[in-house]
């Protein structure tokens, strides 16, 4: 095998709901070998959880069917594999209906889908709790026990292990429920270069690219804060990893698309959502980011080199989501002069409003938008001579019926309240349900031997 | 010379449950021994006083020039369970980038010229 054998893995979604023309672009302006598409956030199970309660046949991202009939021919003249956790809570309604739609789609060979089943542990949690998996809360440490009977998802982060073994047996798609989003990235990787389950470094290196790929635009010039009006975002190119065996790889993107991938693109994303940057722990190993050396080679190519990483732990990480209330958001927009202390006014009578309906909240929040919402700041002197300001109250309570009665109380503020409101169009603000996040450790051996990989052709 | 933050370094911010992260990178290699020295978990934790309930953590990554803080208990909850408008600490980054720090006069220049876009933050090394 040639040392200079490069694979290269391109990121087509960054989130249930990104840019669909995306991953259309990675396949279509330039060679990729693998399209790595992640649509799963912390909630989203939980979302996805609700909506195959309501249908059997739901429950994945939906999206993906029909980006996968409208690149079926290129996938398969391309050779470009897809590696996705679209299957959410429901991989197989994804597979079937991916084959059905695939039925009335000409491609000149019928495409492999394999998906991976066995990382929803739903349907197992009165065994495991039963047989002393007590799924703590990784936050408060308290047991599952408390909050059981309010569960909707819980699913295993599981690793490349069901995506090798689908790749070994030629899948052309692989769709997972909730595999971690780095695997995406670094199961090919381990697939193509054949790197040893246990050489920590190359698939700690594999994670940082996964780390990279898993945010789509963020990586090549999407909310990049570094010299943002500089870059050209209105058809960007998403970033591909261009991996070599040794573990080290570059950073890029099509050259004929917009973006940008340079040092503080890529520097920008290895410290999005990070926590302690020396354990960064996955199924497959614990990696070192702050091993990484980042060498910006111009032309958006950004090479990355030197990572470590160490043996993977004997525990995954359970994500489980539960019921924990009702919550609504309404406002209004207040104009000057003082529009300030008009919202002040105004939010001052809604809270008495509340206070005599004699309503059990858990939380009511008040925002001055425009005035310092989104870092918390005190408002100085020159807000006085804001033009305007939006006025937004939020409501939490375990019931649903006061976070109802909140949702009607904002609308009277229009005629019944202070002078120079505007913004209500939209009529009432909606009440939506509470789903709480609650992150849990398990025994991998209670979960592993429950993956399952079954493969298609269609 | 007192400068802002933005002329030394530049930041990402996300979320961790009711954790924020914000990574804040030097935007060239002089600047980094400087983060270091002024930015302190405790200056973080009060000039986030308005959002951040809890401990703040950070984390030095040398071979990044960057720095990782995690502001604890700063999102309301966190998730869907907040009731904040920014309940991601997506503004976090930029927000950092008005605190204060100290720096030498020739250093904030070389940023200065990084942000001007006169020469690269990372200049090729010499390896």
């Amino acid at each position: 095998m040639s040392g200079d054998r490069v694979v290269r893995v391109g990121s087509g979604q960054g989130f249930w709901g990104d840019w669909q023309e995306a991953p259309k672009l990675q396949v279509r302006q330039g060679p990729i070998d693998y399209l790595m598409l992640d649509y799963l956030a912390e909630i989203t199970m939980s979302i996805m959880q609700k909506q195959r309660v309501k249908d059997p046949s739901a429950g994945y991202a939906r999206d993906f069917v029909p980006l996968i009939l409208d690149l079926a021919s290129d996938l398969v003249d391309g050779g470009v594999r897809v590696i996705t956790n679209a299957g959410g809570v429901n991989p197989r309604a994804c597979r079937d209906a991916l084959v059905s739609g695939l039925a009335d789609v000409e491609t000149s060979r019928p495409l492999r889908i394999a998906i991976v089943t066995g990382d929803d542990l739903m349907g197992r949690l009165d065994d495991l709790l039963a047989s002393g998996h007590e799924l703590r809360n990784m936050e408060t440490g308290a047991p599952l026990s408390d909050i059981q009977d309010r569960v909707y998802s819980a699913n295993a982060y599981i690793g490349m292990s069901p995506i090798l073994e689908a790749l070994a047996q030629d899948a052309d798609i692989v769709v997972t429920g909730r595999s971690t989003d780095t695997a995406l990235t670094y199961g090919p990787l381990v697939h193509e270069f054949g790197w040893a389950l246990d050489d920590w470094d190359r698939i700690a290196a594999g994670v940082v690219a996964g780390h990279i790929n898993e945010c789509g635009a963020q990586a090549a010039g999407g909310n990049t804060l570094f010299d943002w009006e500089g870059v050209d975002l209105e058809i960007p190119g998403y970033p591909i990893i261009e991996a070599q065996a040794d573990g080290s790889f570059v950073v890029t993107k099509h050259p004929d698309l917009g973006g940008r991938v340079t040092w503080a693109t890529v520097t920008e994303q290895l410290v999005y959502e990070m926590g302690d940057p020396e354990d960064y722990i996955t199924p497959d190993c614990v990696a070192d980011f702050g091993s990484a050396t980042v060498t910006d080679l111009g032309a958006d190519r950004v090479r990355i080199s030197g990572v470590r990483g160490g043996p993977r732990t004997d525990l995954l990480k359970v994500s489980i989501a539960y019921h924990a209330g009702y919550k609504s958001t309404g406002g209004l927009t207040y104009a000057g002069p003082d529009a300030l202390a008009k919202a002040r006014r105004a939010d001052e009578v809604l809270r008495a409003r509340l206070e005599q309906a004699d309503l059990d909240f858990d939380e009511v929040r008040t925002e001055f938008v425009g005035a310092g919402a989104c870092l918390g700041l005190e408002p100085g002197p020159s807000a006085a001579e804001l033009p305007e300001v939006g006025l937004r109250i939020g409501v939490r309570a375990a019931e649903r019926a006061p976070v109802e009665r909140f949702t009607r109380e904002i609308a009277p503020l229009i005629l019944a309240g202070p002078p120079t409101v505007t913004g209500f169009a939209g009529g009432r603000p909606r009440v939506q349900e509470v789903m709480a996040y609650w992150p849990a450790l398990i025994d991998r051996t209670a979960v592993e031997h429950e993956l399952v990989v079954e493969v298609t052709d269609a | 010379m007192r400068v802002p933050l933005g002329r030394l370094a530049f930041a990402r911010s996300g979320d961790k449950g009711d954790t924020a992260n914000i990574g804040v990178i030097a935007l060239a290699p002089p600047a980094y021994e400087h983060l270091v020295r002024e930015l302190t978990a405790d200056r973080v934790k009060d000039h986030f006083a308005g959002v951040c309930r809890g401990q703040v953590e950070r984390f030095e990554l040398p071979n990044l020039f960057a720095l990782n803080f995690l502001l604890h208990e700063s999102l309301g909850g966190g998730g869907t369970v907040s009731l904040m408008l920014d309940a991601q600490g997506k503004t976090f980054g930029a927000g950092i980038l008005s605190l204060e720090v100290e720096a030498p006069d020739e250093v904030v220049e070389v940023c200065d010229r990084v942000l001007a876009g006169e020469i690269s933050g990372r200049p090729p090394s010499e390896e």
